[in-house]
Protein backbone atom coordinates (compact mmCIF):
# COMPACT_ATOMS: atom_id res chain seq x y z
CA UNK A 1 0.00 0.00 0.00
CA UNK A 2 2.79 2.66 1.17
CA UNK A 3 4.94 1.22 -1.35
CA UNK A 4 2.18 1.53 -4.34
CA UNK A 5 2.12 5.42 -2.84
CA UNK A 6 5.90 5.84 -3.15
CA UNK A 7 5.53 4.38 -6.63
CA UNK A 8 2.92 6.86 -7.70
CA UNK A 9 4.75 9.88 -6.83
CA UNK A 10 7.53 8.88 -8.05
CA UNK A 11 6.00 8.24 -11.32
CA UNK A 12 4.16 11.24 -10.84
CA UNK A 13 6.20 14.28 -9.30
CA UNK A 14 8.50 14.03 -12.68
CA UNK A 15 5.83 13.91 -14.91
CA UNK A 16 4.09 16.91 -13.07
CA UNK A 17 6.77 19.02 -13.88
CA UNK A 18 7.60 18.00 -17.10
CA UNK A 19 4.40 18.77 -18.70
CA UNK A 20 3.33 22.34 -19.35
CA UNK A 21 1.07 24.86 -17.48
CA UNK A 22 -2.23 25.28 -18.82
CA UNK A 23 -2.24 28.67 -17.71
CA UNK A 24 1.54 29.35 -18.72
CA UNK A 25 0.65 28.30 -22.23
CA UNK A 26 -2.78 30.64 -22.73
CA UNK A 27 0.09 33.53 -21.63
CA UNK A 28 2.51 32.30 -24.26
CA UNK A 29 -0.31 31.41 -26.67
CA UNK A 30 -1.97 35.31 -26.04
CA UNK A 31 1.86 36.72 -26.51
CA UNK A 32 1.72 34.91 -30.13
CA UNK A 33 -1.24 35.99 -31.26
CA UNK A 34 -0.31 39.73 -30.35
CA UNK A 35 2.96 38.65 -31.97
CA UNK A 36 1.26 38.00 -34.91
CA UNK A 37 -0.72 40.63 -35.29
CA UNK A 38 2.43 43.28 -35.31
CA UNK A 39 4.15 40.85 -37.48
CA UNK A 40 1.91 38.59 -40.11
CA UNK A 41 5.31 36.47 -40.74
CA UNK A 42 6.16 35.84 -36.49
CA UNK A 43 6.74 31.76 -36.33
CA UNK A 44 7.74 30.60 -32.60
CA UNK A 45 9.19 32.06 -29.87
CA UNK A 46 12.64 31.34 -29.62
CA UNK A 47 14.25 30.71 -26.25
CA UNK A 48 17.58 31.75 -27.67
CA UNK A 49 16.38 35.56 -27.94
CA UNK A 50 14.96 35.63 -24.74
CA UNK A 51 18.47 35.10 -23.20
CA UNK A 52 20.08 37.59 -25.38
CA UNK A 53 17.14 39.97 -23.96
CA UNK A 54 17.98 39.29 -20.21
CA UNK A 55 21.14 39.49 -20.78
CA UNK A 56 21.77 42.51 -22.92
CA UNK A 57 23.10 46.10 -21.12
CA UNK A 58 20.51 48.25 -22.40
CA UNK A 59 20.52 52.06 -22.39
CA UNK A 60 17.19 53.73 -22.14
CA UNK A 61 16.14 52.61 -18.73
CA UNK A 62 17.27 53.08 -15.02
CA UNK A 63 20.99 53.14 -14.43
CA UNK A 64 20.56 50.90 -11.57
CA UNK A 65 18.82 48.62 -13.59
CA UNK A 66 20.91 48.00 -17.06
CA UNK A 67 19.98 44.73 -17.80
CA UNK A 68 17.63 41.75 -16.08
CA UNK A 69 20.44 40.78 -14.51
CA UNK A 70 20.99 43.36 -12.63
CA UNK A 71 18.01 42.25 -10.20
CA UNK A 72 18.08 38.30 -11.33
CA UNK A 73 21.31 37.59 -11.19
CA UNK A 74 23.69 36.31 -14.02
CA UNK A 75 21.87 32.49 -13.59
CA UNK A 76 17.77 32.75 -13.34
CA UNK A 77 17.64 29.78 -11.20
CA UNK A 78 19.18 32.36 -8.39
CA UNK A 79 17.62 34.00 -6.14
CA UNK A 80 17.77 37.58 -6.58
CA UNK A 81 17.53 41.42 -5.05
CA UNK A 82 16.05 44.57 -6.19
CA UNK A 83 18.21 46.65 -7.22
CA UNK A 84 16.49 49.90 -5.72
CA UNK A 85 14.69 48.40 -2.78
CA UNK A 86 17.25 45.64 -1.59
CA UNK A 87 14.12 43.02 -1.52
CA UNK A 88 15.32 39.51 -2.75
CA UNK A 89 13.27 38.03 -5.56
CA UNK A 90 12.71 34.80 -5.98
CA UNK A 91 13.45 32.11 -9.00
CA UNK A 92 12.67 33.22 -11.93
CA UNK A 93 13.31 29.96 -13.77
CA UNK A 94 10.33 28.25 -13.79
CA UNK A 95 12.44 24.80 -12.94
CA UNK A 96 12.98 25.82 -9.58
CA UNK A 97 10.00 28.36 -8.92
CA UNK A 98 7.04 26.33 -10.80
CA UNK A 99 4.56 29.37 -10.02
CA UNK A 100 6.64 31.67 -12.82
CA UNK A 101 3.94 32.64 -15.79
CA UNK A 102 1.02 31.53 -14.54
CA UNK A 103 -0.87 34.62 -13.33
CA UNK A 104 -1.67 36.46 -17.00
CA UNK A 105 -2.27 39.70 -14.76
CA UNK A 106 1.20 39.59 -12.66
CA UNK A 107 2.90 38.84 -15.90
CA UNK A 108 1.74 41.78 -17.64
CA UNK A 109 1.99 43.94 -14.50
CA UNK A 110 5.93 42.52 -13.92
CA UNK A 111 6.85 43.56 -17.69
CA UNK A 112 5.08 47.04 -17.62
CA UNK A 113 7.04 47.80 -14.67
CA UNK A 114 10.33 45.85 -15.52
CA UNK A 115 10.68 46.72 -19.38
CA UNK A 116 10.23 50.71 -18.65
CA UNK A 117 13.00 50.44 -15.91
CA UNK A 118 15.39 47.92 -17.70
CA UNK A 119 14.64 49.00 -21.56
CA UNK A 120 13.36 52.31 -20.91
CA UNK A 121 10.57 51.14 -23.10
CA UNK A 122 7.56 48.90 -23.42
CA UNK A 123 8.33 45.00 -23.98
CA UNK A 124 7.05 43.66 -27.75
CA UNK A 125 4.77 40.67 -27.22
CA UNK A 126 7.73 39.03 -29.51
CA UNK A 127 9.55 40.34 -26.33
CA UNK A 128 7.81 38.55 -23.83
CA UNK A 129 6.87 35.33 -25.73
CA UNK A 130 10.89 35.07 -25.85
CA UNK A 131 11.68 36.06 -22.28
CA UNK A 132 8.91 33.45 -21.26
CA UNK A 133 10.07 30.62 -23.61
CA UNK A 134 13.79 30.87 -21.84
CA UNK A 135 12.81 30.87 -18.61
CA UNK A 136 10.65 27.90 -19.49
CA UNK A 137 13.25 26.06 -19.99
CA UNK A 138 15.58 27.14 -16.89
CA UNK B 1 11.87 25.73 37.66
CA UNK B 2 9.44 25.25 35.05
CA UNK B 3 7.34 28.06 36.45
CA UNK B 4 10.00 30.02 35.62
CA UNK B 5 10.45 29.24 31.94
CA UNK B 6 7.06 29.44 31.56
CA UNK B 7 7.17 32.90 32.73
CA UNK B 8 10.17 33.95 30.69
CA UNK B 9 8.77 32.05 27.72
CA UNK B 10 5.11 34.16 28.24
CA UNK B 11 7.49 37.24 28.53
CA UNK B 12 9.07 36.70 25.13
CA UNK B 13 6.27 36.35 23.37
CA UNK B 14 4.16 39.01 24.84
CA UNK B 15 7.13 41.68 24.94
CA UNK B 16 6.82 42.81 21.03
CA UNK B 17 3.50 43.39 21.71
CA UNK B 18 4.21 45.65 24.45
CA UNK B 19 6.96 47.09 23.60
CA UNK B 20 6.64 50.55 20.98
CA UNK B 21 8.93 49.24 18.20
CA UNK B 22 5.79 47.02 17.37
CA UNK B 23 3.76 47.79 13.95
CA UNK B 24 0.26 46.01 13.52
CA UNK B 25 1.28 43.47 11.39
CA UNK B 26 -0.66 43.59 7.72
CA UNK B 27 -3.84 41.17 7.60
CA UNK B 28 -4.90 41.78 3.87
CA UNK B 29 -3.77 39.25 1.51
CA UNK B 30 -3.89 41.66 -1.34
CA UNK B 31 -2.15 44.83 0.42
CA UNK B 32 0.65 41.89 1.58
CA UNK B 33 1.00 40.51 -2.18
CA UNK B 34 0.75 44.07 -4.35
CA UNK B 35 2.62 46.29 -1.39
CA UNK B 36 5.50 43.93 -1.03
CA UNK B 37 6.12 43.05 -4.68
CA UNK B 38 8.72 45.30 -5.18
CA UNK B 39 9.59 46.51 -1.39
CA UNK B 40 8.89 45.46 1.98
CA UNK B 41 4.99 45.96 2.96
CA UNK B 42 5.34 48.42 5.23
CA UNK B 43 2.26 48.87 8.14
CA UNK B 44 0.07 51.22 8.10
CA UNK B 45 0.62 52.35 11.21
CA UNK B 46 3.79 54.24 10.15
CA UNK B 47 1.78 56.88 8.40
CA UNK B 48 -1.31 59.01 8.57
CA UNK B 49 -4.06 58.48 6.44
CA UNK B 50 -4.11 61.58 4.04
CA UNK B 51 -0.75 60.35 3.74
CA UNK B 52 -1.82 56.81 2.79
CA UNK B 53 -4.29 58.52 0.46
CA UNK B 54 -2.44 60.47 -1.60
CA UNK B 55 0.15 57.80 -1.92
CA UNK B 56 -3.17 55.19 -3.38
CA UNK B 57 -3.80 57.87 -5.80
CA UNK B 58 -0.35 58.37 -7.21
CA UNK B 59 0.54 55.55 -8.18
CA UNK B 60 1.83 56.08 -11.66
CA UNK B 61 4.58 58.00 -9.66
CA UNK B 62 5.43 56.36 -7.12
CA UNK B 63 9.23 57.75 -5.73
CA UNK B 64 9.46 57.40 -9.38
CA UNK B 65 8.18 54.14 -10.18
CA UNK B 66 4.95 53.01 -11.98
CA UNK B 67 3.25 51.03 -9.85
CA UNK B 68 0.33 51.37 -11.42
CA UNK B 69 -2.96 48.64 -10.57
CA UNK B 70 -6.30 47.83 -11.33
CA UNK B 71 -9.03 50.69 -10.25
CA UNK B 72 -10.94 47.88 -8.13
CA UNK B 73 -7.06 46.97 -6.47
CA UNK B 74 -6.35 50.41 -5.86
CA UNK B 75 -9.58 50.73 -3.87
CA UNK B 76 -9.58 47.92 -1.59
CA UNK B 77 -5.36 48.58 -0.32
CA UNK B 78 -6.38 52.57 -0.10
CA UNK B 79 -9.23 51.49 2.30
CA UNK B 80 -7.33 48.89 4.14
CA UNK B 81 -4.12 51.58 4.57
CA UNK B 82 -6.46 54.31 5.63
CA UNK B 83 -8.24 52.59 7.90
CA UNK B 84 -5.28 50.97 9.96
CA UNK B 85 -3.56 54.19 9.60
CA UNK B 86 -1.01 55.65 12.39
CA UNK B 87 -3.38 58.31 12.96
CA UNK B 88 -6.79 56.23 12.91
CA UNK B 89 -5.63 52.97 15.06
CA UNK B 90 -2.83 54.70 17.57
CA UNK B 91 -1.33 51.63 18.65
CA UNK B 92 2.42 50.44 18.95
CA UNK B 93 5.00 52.41 16.35
CA UNK B 94 1.92 54.35 15.67
CA UNK B 95 1.99 56.84 18.45
CA UNK B 96 6.01 57.67 18.30
CA UNK B 97 5.83 57.94 14.56
CA UNK B 98 2.42 60.40 14.39
CA UNK B 99 3.93 62.69 17.44
CA UNK B 100 6.13 64.10 14.45
CA UNK B 101 3.21 64.49 11.89
CA UNK B 102 2.51 68.04 11.75
CA UNK B 103 -1.38 68.42 11.60
CA UNK B 104 -1.69 69.31 8.02
CA UNK B 105 1.22 67.57 6.48
CA UNK B 106 1.40 64.53 4.43
CA UNK B 107 4.26 62.77 4.56
CA UNK B 108 5.36 60.06 2.00
CA UNK B 109 9.03 58.71 3.34
CA UNK B 110 8.89 56.94 6.47
CA UNK B 111 12.27 57.36 6.50
CA UNK B 112 12.05 61.14 7.18
CA UNK B 113 10.05 60.94 10.16
CA UNK B 114 12.81 61.67 12.87
CA UNK B 115 11.05 58.77 14.85
CA UNK B 116 12.80 57.12 12.11
CA UNK B 117 16.17 59.41 12.05
CA UNK B 118 17.01 59.11 15.56
CA UNK B 119 17.05 55.40 15.75
CA UNK B 120 19.03 55.30 12.72
CA UNK B 121 22.17 57.62 13.10
CA UNK B 122 24.19 55.23 11.20
CA UNK B 123 27.71 55.87 9.57
CA UNK B 124 27.74 55.37 6.11
CA UNK B 125 29.32 52.27 5.85
CA UNK B 126 26.66 50.63 7.35
CA UNK B 127 24.13 52.03 4.26
CA UNK B 128 26.22 51.27 1.78
CA UNK B 129 26.38 47.39 2.67
CA UNK B 130 25.08 45.50 -0.47
CA UNK B 131 22.33 43.94 1.34
CA UNK B 132 20.94 47.61 2.51
CA UNK B 133 20.74 49.25 -0.75
CA UNK B 134 17.94 51.93 0.76
CA UNK B 135 17.04 53.03 4.20
CA UNK B 136 13.52 51.32 3.51
CA UNK B 137 15.03 47.90 3.37
CA UNK B 138 13.99 47.72 6.76
CA UNK B 139 14.55 43.38 6.45
CA UNK B 140 18.04 43.76 6.07
CA UNK B 141 18.09 44.19 9.83
CA UNK B 142 14.87 43.80 11.29
CA UNK B 143 14.70 40.19 10.26
CA UNK B 144 11.07 40.19 11.98
CA UNK B 145 9.71 43.51 10.38
CA UNK B 146 7.32 41.32 8.25
CA UNK B 147 5.36 40.78 11.10
CA UNK B 148 5.86 43.50 12.35
CA UNK B 149 8.64 43.72 15.25
CA UNK B 150 11.04 45.93 14.55
CA UNK B 151 12.56 45.47 18.22
CA UNK B 152 16.03 44.06 17.50
CA UNK B 153 17.86 46.54 17.42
Amino acid sequence: MIRSFILAAVIVAPTLAMAGDPDRDAIIADYAEQARAVDPGFGTFSAKRGEALFRTKWSGGDPRTTSCTACHTDNPKNSGRNAKTGRPINPVAVSVNPSRFTDAGDVEKQFTRDCKSVLGRPCTPLEKGDYITFMTGQ
Amino acid sequence: MSYSLVLAALLASTAPALADDWAPPITDKLVHKECGSCHMAFQPAFLPARSWEHMMNNLSDHFGEDASLPEAQIAEIRAYLTNNAGDVKRRGIARKYMRWVAADGIPQKITENPAFLREHNFPDRIWKDPKVVTKSNCLACHAQANSGNYDDD
